[in-house]
């Protein structure tokens, strides 16, 4: 399949999408859908519409503000308690559901896969729940004295009663000389969980950064570094580590995967921001940036080729030392991922991948597949901005379709239309693509394996994508007895 | 660093040498008290098991720690989900829709649908009718429902949107495009009650306003109303069971299928309740609820406004299902066909030869109420001891006299105690202070077993670490067989833990128990 027909095939496929929509709809969709090339003219990750409003009606793939705050940023500070404020199903749904990996004695001195609701009631909407959240804020600190810290994440109903948590978190903090934030993420904020980012960042800008407390007595060395917007899914930022100590570098700080308070507190004193996530933690680096005159960098530890490329681009802010002893590093591990490569790609070779993710693996991922010989030919973001899809565009190595904020509907068409051989996105589209027999890999929860950020977890990420196009398993779809070839 | 013939992932991976080392340097920067002080949180450990930690655990008023119930939007999109074509919507923000599929679909391992008309700030400010109109529309013309089921978040409650005057406005600005679908409706705000109010809102508002014709009573029609059923499994034997008194007995709100498609294509709508027997429901002879709890304002429309005769039953366990089916004879007059006294013969067999590892054991149980009464049932017919009956949702009225009847059965009934509204963090302590042998329950159970070594018997929703579970029956005769198996086999995984040290233990390592 050339490429103009790859192109066309997909131009094609987003034509036949459109129809089925109501006009006003159709106009609102055709505005988020497109193609792009690597090389050439301005294509879709240049123009296309993205974080706005999701067209009402439709299975989105989105979550909300709340779930980007206490789901993503703030939860998996460890050593602090993360208060669901408001009813009672946020808090559940939400639970454990991440692999943000930690370790610590759970319930004792760290809590992030347990739930702490204000659990509302009725009476709660009527009078307001600040009664409720102060003594609620009293309790935790009765029975678990060893939290670092509380946070309020706020639920719908919080902001439409007008409901003073700041107050609440002002005067907790002032009687009890800890850290109270009140973070307002109500999940009717904004249009997906993209602002619940933002306003986490800025509840870390504006009470964990002025916290010099940590800072005051910390040595510092020259190679200090530290790792921001990893969430340490199935242990991301602790292969990661392995890495950056390897090269020389001293790790400061974890944002916010196994991240402890204090290690936000002291993140100013690093000599460098390594950003992953760009799309959920660009804030708080920017102001880092500003404030502290910390540099930072977007890195990519997906695949031996980014993540090569980043070591580089990581020791160029150090000296000769450093960066020779990334040379050994790289060369270590490449014989290793080359192995691996050699290993798997004969069976992975020319595979066509489609992906849905978040704000960040959409692009990030590409060059770990395009590594193993597969073909990326679909992407698209739940919750990106432009500059997201600017990003992308470097990453693309043939035409490809970009969907943005695309519902169930759309996807299943686009697979039904460009028939890929693995289909790599979230658990509500995991059965779907499964049940049409196709390959399918959650890229959230990494499917409950990783980590697949560094050398070594590359090696995880090669086995994972083998293991799912190669088990036997897809070829019992088709009964004995069904002896028509579907679509040959 | 890996080996290439033997790749790990995490669980291993960070076991290397390389890797705690990682970990220790990180210990440096970290500021959690097992970082800095791990003697106090040994400390702190042990308080959390003492009698003062349990008293003031379960004098909380506020804090609500590890929760044992959901909201109700989720139970409203189950109800949906039971019937042919039917589309749940939920008028809010995508982020609850979002949730909900995934919970569902983390238990089940299925796909969820459900759409939401993602409302946000501006409908916080002018009401949700905008996000009604386009997308009632666009649901219609994506899925072609031939019923969308709306209930609502928390949110839209906040903000008092009416839905019923939305419907009607967005079907008139509709062109048409609305004209032949079902929309009932229910409000199920987040803040009242949980997961099972949302059921019962949900299935109360589409039996008002979808089934109205009233005409002439049907003898033999008969609908059950199986509940917030996370046992696909079950539904399938009740209505085996159902079947053997009459062609007529239609479950309302039947998720069996939606939940359980095969390989081969995906469909987004599977099984169902019939509409046509939907719309029949109101001139059946009988209603027979199976979750009485979980159709408490469904029972009143039934009882007081079609004037229908309304029975609940919980086919749960021996006796439970005893009542059901002496229930559908009575009802549909007819001798208890030959099968099902097999079938319970042969339960009951399976109880005398199970009995002695279950007799005398104690449980720790949570889950819904009318699961709770169900399953405890049958803990007292086995002559286990169920120590802790923990429900955090449990209703105000009656439920913690009825479980305490079912206790007062057992001849041990002085040490069972029932905790209505707890949570789970203060069955921790319970776990500590009062012990028992092992719990029944959900995943959440999973951190109970880590922190107090109770072995977990996983009965009850949502277990998401095991796979297929759901797709057993435990209600019925042939479901009880599958909870004595569970619970009986369970106890022997145990034992042989605890028998299995060379030269210590394992004299009582038998081959045959």
């Amino acid at each position: 399949m050339g490429p103009e027909t790859l192109e066309s095939l997909q131009k094609q496929a987003i034509a036949e999408v459109l129809e089925a929509y109501p006009e006003k709809a159709k106009k609102n969709r055709a505005k988020h859908l497109g193609t792009d090339n690597p090389e050439g003219v301005k294509g879709s990750c240049d123009t296309t519409r993205s974080n706005k409003q999701t067209v009402p009606g439709v299975m989105s793939q989105r979550g909300c503000a709340y779930a980007g705050s206490k789901g993503v940023v703030w939860g998996p500070i460890k050593d602090m308690i993360h208060i669901s404020h408001g009813p009672i199903g946020c808090g559940q749904y939400s639970r454990g559901g991440r692999r943000n990996y930690y370790i610590g004695t759970t319930g004792i001195d760290t809590f992030v896969t347990m739930n702490f609701s204000t659990d509302f009631n009725e009476k709660d909407i009527v009078f307001g729940g600040d009664k409720k959240l102060k003594k609620a804020l009293e309790e935790i600190d009765e029975l678990f004295p060893l939290n670092n810290g509380i946070s309020i994440q706020s639920e719908c109903p919080i902001g439409l009663i007008g409901d003073d948590i700041q107050a609440v978190a002002k005067v907790h903090k002032k009687e009890t000389g800890h850290q109270t934030v009140a973070v307002s993420c109500e999940g009717f904020r904004g249009v997906s969980q993209s602002l619940g980012h933002h306003i986490a960042n800025d509840m870390i800008r504006d009470h964990v950064m002025p916290d010099t407390s940590h800072r005051k007595d910390f040595e510092s060395t020259p190679y200090d570094v530290a790792i921001i917007g990893d969430y340490n899914i199935g242990g991301d930022a602790w292969s990661t580590r392995l890495i950056l100590e390897e090269m020389g570098l001293r790790v400061i700080a974890q944002w916010s995967g196994d991240a402890t308070y204090k290690e936000l507190a002291i993140a100013p004193k690093a000599k460098l921001n390594l950003l992953h996530c760009y799309r959920s933690m660009n804030y708080i680096s920017r102001h880092m940036e500003q404030e502290f005159g910390i540099p930072w960098m977007e890195y990519n530890f997906f695949g031996p080729t980014k993540t090569t490329e980043s070591l580089r681009k990581i020791a160029s802010f150090f000296d000769e030392k450093i960066q020779e002893q990334t040379e050994k590093v790289i060369a270590k591990y490449t014989a290793m991922t080359d192995a691996v490569i050699a290993k798997f790609r004969p069976m992975l070779e020319g595979k066509k991948v489609m992906l849905y993710v978040g704000g960040l693996r959409p692009r990030h991922v590409i060059g770990a597949y395009e590594d193993l010989g597969m073909e990326v030919i679909g992407t698209g973001y739940e919750f990106g901005h432009g500059d997201d899809y600017k990003r992308t565009k470097e990453d693309l190595g043939r035409s490809t379709l970009i969907y943005d904020d695309a519902n169930e509907y759309e996807l299943e068409e686009f697979v039904k239309k460009l028939r890929p051989d693995l289909v790599a996105a979230g658990v509500k589209e995991k059965y779907v693509f499964q049940k049409m027999g196709l390959p399918f890999r959650q890229m959230h929860s990494w499917d409950y394996s990783g980590p697949y950020h560094g050398y070594d977890a590359f090696a995880i990420f090669a086995k994972d994508m083998d293991l799912a196009m190669n088990s036997p398993v897809w070829n019992h779809t088709k009964a004995p007895w069904d002896k028509e070839v579907e679509g040959a | 660093m890996q080996d290439l013939d033997n790749i790990v992932n995490g669980q291993k991976l960070f076991l290397k040498p390389e890797y705690q080392e990682v970990l220790k340097n990180k210990k440096e920067f970290e500021g959690s008290m097992g970082a800095i002080n791990p003697a106090k949180v040994e400390e702190i450990q042990k308080w959390t098991e003492s009698w003062d930690y349990r008293e003031k655990n379960l004098a909380r008023e506020a804090i609500t720690v590890n929760p044992a119930k959901a909201c109700q939007p989720l139970g409203a999109v189950m109800v949906a989900l039971g019937f042919e074509n039917t589309m749940p919507y939920v008028h809010g923000s995508h982020g609850c829709v979002a949730y909900f599929r995934t919970y569902f679909t983390r238990h089940f391992k299925e796909p969820t649908p459900c759409v939401s008309d993602s409302m946000s700030e501006s409908a916080a400010v002018f009401g949700g009718l905008a996000n009604m109109k386009d997308g009632l529309r666009n649901c219609n013309a994506l899925y072609k429902p031939e019923m969308i089921a709306v209930s609502t978040t928390c949110m839209a409650e906040v903000i008092g949107d009416d839905l019923g005057a939305f419907i009607i406005g967005a079907k008139d600005e509709a062109e048409g495009e609305l004209d032949n679908v079902l929309i009932p409706n229910a409000h199920t705000p987040s803040f009242v009650g949980s997961h099972i109010t949302g059921y019962d809102n949900m299935m109360k508002s589409i039996l008002e306003q979808v089934s109205t014709e009233k005409t002439t009573v049907d003898e033999e029609r008969i609908n059950i109303i199986p509940g917030f059923e996370p046992y696909l499994g079950s539904l399938k034997e009740i209505k085996k069971i159902s079947k053997m008194f009459g062609d007529k007995i239609v479950m309302i709100g039947d998720h069996e299928e939606q939940w359980d498609t095969g390989a081969g294509e995906y469909k987004l709508y599977a099984g169902g309740t019939k509409i046509e027997d939907l719309k029949g429901s109101i001139n059946a002879k009988a209603t027979i609820s199976l979750q009485k709890y979980s159709s408490i304002a469904t029972a009143k429309t039934i009882k007081n406004k079609w004037k229908q005769t309304y029975e609940t039953c919980n086919p749960i366990g021996l006796s439970g299902t005893d009542a059901f089916v002496m229930k559908l004879a009575e009802l549909t007059g007819k001798e208890i066909p030959e099968e099902l006294k097999q079938q319970r013969a042969r339960l009951v067999d399976a109880m005398q030869d199970s009995y002695p590892y279950m007799h005398g054991k104690k449980i720790a149980i949570w889950g819904d109420p009318d699961f709770l009464l169900g399953m405890v049932s049958f803990l007292v017919e086995m002559g286990a001891i169920p120590t802790h009956v923990v429900c955090h949702n449990a209703p105000r009225k009656n439920w913690e006299a009825e479980m305490r009847a079912i206790l007062d059965k057992s001849n041990r009934s002085d040490e069972c105690n029932i905790w209505p509204g707890k949570d789970l963090w203060a069955l921790r302590s319970l776990l500590f202070t009062e012990p028992v042998d092992f719990m029944i329950g959900n995943v959440y159970g999973k951190e109970l077993y880590r922190d107090t070594k109770t072995p977990l018997i996983r009965i009850g929703f949502p277990i998401f670490d095991r796979h297929h579970l759901h797709r057993y029956s435990m209600s019925g005769y042939e479901g009880g067989i599958n909870l004595l198996t569970w619970i009986t086999n369970g106890i022997l995984d145990q034992l042989d833990e605890e028998t299995k040290d060379i030269a210590e233990t394992d004299y009582f390592f038998d081959s045959v128990r």
